[in-house]
């Protein structure tokens, strides 16, 4: 055990431990005093503030029995399970133990209802009305935190269920945007486009990109400053799902559509990351993800 | 300043201010647990954000109304049961105005978002350097007092009170030990999990003596005067309070079951939990029992009645405690609001009953009357407090059970059945039955400061000369016979 960085330490805490229990035990037998029946219980004949005093009453003996049974059961556990430095306990317990063994039972038990989507086309499983109900629930779970319950997504979560793809819609996209992770970054654009002044011009030519409400003379004077953005959004603005970097000219937007947003994405950027859940979910309940959330878009799944 | 009569005065200002703080802090619970209820209700303001006045509600209970109780009622204890005035002279106002400055500070830097983020022990390192220097300020008073003292022995309230102020000074000087990095940004000197074992360790014995022990030290005192009879037995007071001092000391890690925590930490606090159960139910049954012989006294007297409830919160939360420390329990309860109800059984059955019932007693005496202004005020304050905590406690326990069951809860392909949010949804009951309680609870603070207004306005400022040396106390008669 890392903790215990020499066996001094095992002993100055297994010792301490023992000591302190045993301690209680004796206190309490130290003061332990048998009643004497019909005896009237006197003071202490100490006084205090002109009429404090004290009584010699006998420990209650129900009380005396539960603190007994406390210091039994803390040696029994400590016997048991770890606790004494670096003794682990006769059953041989730990939390990582616990942890291994409610996943491998789990994994035994959850195992076989997965399987057999693992063989599974995608759109077959978002067909499936048991692997729908089932990409739900694993949705509810594991993607709602971000996505929302409706995967409607929040700022700077996408929204899910419009049809609209940062990087892409092909089933195949979605599994690995699950699986893998997703780095969403957009570096800060403020000084390449000429400051503050710069940076409002241009904001006004993206808003003109989707047909938004902006000033068209400053939308005039931003548009030969879109060519540094071109790199990423392309010349005609639509984006590039292979960057991951958004259409602009639909107004569907990630971080908002306000000129204020739009002026801070230009002048700060934007970091933003999806972590990877292959380890985490295994292939199946990815794919049954992947299935569920493709299918969220809606015309993708032909009732048949 | 004379040495023939008692400090009355500084028991006055804290006790004073008990009530002022009782009402500022129960007032700001009240709020956020509205806002639990219609998160709306922060308005979008950063300062009424939740996560900004939450550290301000507990600093507020549990240092500003919690300490104010603590120092008016062990400054008036340690006096008058040391038949001395109080060690020296000018300090004990330092601590007066010392650490209204401290509240004051957290009532400004909290709310402006300046927090170490160590749970109950929030405040920014200038203001943690204020506070060890009144802390210490405070021990040379009680500690001085008790040198000084005229009287053999040290009365028992006296040992939970020192135990109490030793033990904060160790706890806060510690876990406060911080790098900084600017005037109000700091960082801790421990990392990761050590960092958390430290901060629990912190945690749990701000509990133990800040709100017990010292709690203890008041009901031992107040509990035997209201009542009029001795202390229930002296035996049982000497192995509850080595016991508990000893063992609340290891309880800590009850808080960081199934963390980062190595296991045997997390066996350790769990243990010395359960073996913590007896040593606190000594203090009850010591409390309870001296009313033995004077049951009666509980149907007239609304302020045994304060003191007698208070116990029976005392008794049920340190019983509830050592079972949520218990590994199994703790994986259904930790992180609901069963967990805030358990604090605040504590918190308000317990430390807020057992101060308001000192209060009640102490505030004619300070002011030269022999009873509040008004004792059916006192009945209805019982009263509303009562409900109000039942409310509160039962409504987070329901909520607390329902939201582990709830999180805990998977289908037959192992997903959640339950959404986070849709835990939160069920709550909602819940949190709005929490909030009235808490309205109850705050609504006879009102009552409260009425009377005490009152009372002030009634009577005047009054000292009260040290009595000469009794045959009891030791000193001049060695031998006692019975």
């Amino acid at each position: 055990m890392s903790d215990f960085v020499d066996g001094f330490w095992n002993l100055y805490i297994a010792g301490i431990s023992i000591v302190s229990i045993i301690g209680c035990a004796v206190l309490l037998t130290m003061q332990h005093q048998k009643r004497i029946p019909g005896q009237a219980v006197g003071t202490t004949g100490h006084e205090w503030d002109e009429d404090l005093a004290e009584y010699n009453n006998a420990l209650p003996k129900w009380w005396m029995w539960l603190f007994w049974i406390t210091i039994v059961f803390a040696l029994l556990y400590l016997a048991l399970y770890p606790g004494l430095g670096t003794f682990k306990g006769m059953l041989g317990w730990s939390s990582t133990g616990q942890y291994k063994a409610e996943q491998a039972s789990a994994d035994t038990q959850y195992g076989p209802v997965f399987a057999k989507y693992g063989a599974m086309e995608i759109p077959a499983i978002a067909k499936d009305p048991q692997g729908r109900a089932m990409g739900e629930r694993l949705f509810l779970t594991y993607c709602s935190q971000c996505h929302g319950s409706d995967a409607r997504g929040a700022k700077g979560y996408p929204n899910l269920a419009d049809g609209d793809w940062l990087y892409g819609g092909d089933p195949a996209v979605i599994l690995a945007s699950i699986m893998e992770w997703r780095n969403g970054v957009m570096p800060p654009m403020g000084a390449a486009v000429g400051g503050p002044d710069g940076v409002k011009e241009l904001a006004n030519y993206v808003l003109s990109l989707s047909g938004s409400t902006h000033d068209a003379k400053l939308a005039e004077a931003g548009k030969a400053k879109f060519a540094v953005c071109a790199a990423c959004h392309g010349p005609e603005a639509k984006g590039n799902p292979q960057l991951g970097a958004p259409n602009l000219t639909d107004k569907t937007w990630l971080y908002g559509g306000s000129l204020a947003t739009i002026s801070e994405t230009i002048d700060k950027g934007r970091a933003n990351r999806m972590p990877a859940h292959k380890d985490f979910l295994g292939p199946e309940r990815s794919r049954i993800l992947a299935a569920y959330v493709w299918g969220l878009s809606g015309t993708q799944v032909a009732p048949k | 300043m004379n040495d023939t009569q008692y400090n009355y005065k500084v028991v006055r200002q804290f006790a004073v201010m008990t009530v002022i703080w009782g009402i500022v802090g129960m007032l700001v619970g009240v709020i956020i647990a509205a806002q639990l209820a219609w998160p709306a209700l922060n308005f979008d303001i950063p300062f009424l954000t939740y996560g900004r006045l939450r550290p301000l509600h507990t600093n507020a209970v549990i240092f500003a109304f919690g300490g104010s109780a603590l120092f008016a009622t062990s400054y008036y204890a340690v006096q008058r049961t040391c038949h001395t005035r109080l060690f020296g002279g000018p300090l004990a106002a330092f601590t007066f105005w010392g650490w209204q400055l401290i509240i004051v500070l957290a009532a400004v830097t909290l709310p402006l978002g300046f927090t170490t983020g160590k749970e109950y022990a929030e405040l920014e390192w200038p203001i943690d350097i204020l506070i060890a220097v009144v802390w210490v300020s405070y021990a040379i008073v009680f500690f001085g007092t008790l040198a000084t003292r005229k009287v053999k022995h040290i009365y028992v309230a006296n040992w939970f009170f020192g135990a109490f102020i030793l033990t904060v000074a160790l706890l806060h000087i510690v876990n406060s030990i911080e790098s900084p990095a600017g005037f109000l940004k700091s960082y801790s000197a421990y990392a990761g999990v050590q960092d958390a074992m430290v901060q629990w360790w912190y945690g749990h014995n701000a509990v133990g003596f800040f709100l017990t022990a010292g709690f203890l030290g008041m009901m031992y005192y107040f509990v035997p005067k209201q009542a009029g009879r001795p202390v229930y037995s002296y035996r049982l007071s000497i192995v509850h309070f080595w016991a508990l001092i000893f063992t609340y000391m290891w309880a800590g890690p009850h808080h960081l079951h199934y963390t980062a925590l190595p296991d045997w930490a997390q066996s350790l606090g769990m243990v010395f939990s359960l073996i913590l159960l007896a040593p606190s139910w000594g203090g009850m049954i010591n409390g309870i029992m001296t009313l033995s012989g004077a049951w009666h006294k509980l149907r007239t007297d609304p302020i045994l009645k304060f003191l007698i409830v208070s116990l029976s919160f005392y008794g049920m939360s340190t019983f509830e405690g050592p079972m949520m420390s218990i590994k199994t329990v703790n994986a259904l309860s930790h992180y609901t609001d069963w967990t805030v109800g358990h604090v605040h059984s504590g918190a308000l059955g317990w430390v807020a009953m057992i101060s308001v019932g000192s209060l009640y007693y102490l505030i004619p005496r300070l002011f030269g009357r022999s009873e509040m202004y008004s004792v059916k005020a006192i009945t209805l304050h019982f009263w509303t407090t009562t409900i109000g905590i039942v409310l509160y406690i039962a409504s987070m326990w329901i909520a607390g059970v329902m939201q582990g069951l709830m999180w805990r809860a998977v289908n037959d392909d192992g997903t959640l059945t339950y959404t986070f949010v849709e835990s939160v949804k069920a709550t909602y009951p819940y949190y709005v039955i929490r909030l009235t309680g808490g309205v109850l609870v705050l609504s006879g603070m009102f009552v409260m400061l009425w009377n005490v207004v009152k009372t002030i306005g009634a009577g005047k400022a009054v000292e009260a000369t040290i009595p000469a040396v009794s045959a009891g106390s030791g000193f001049d008669a060695p031998a006692h016979a019975h």
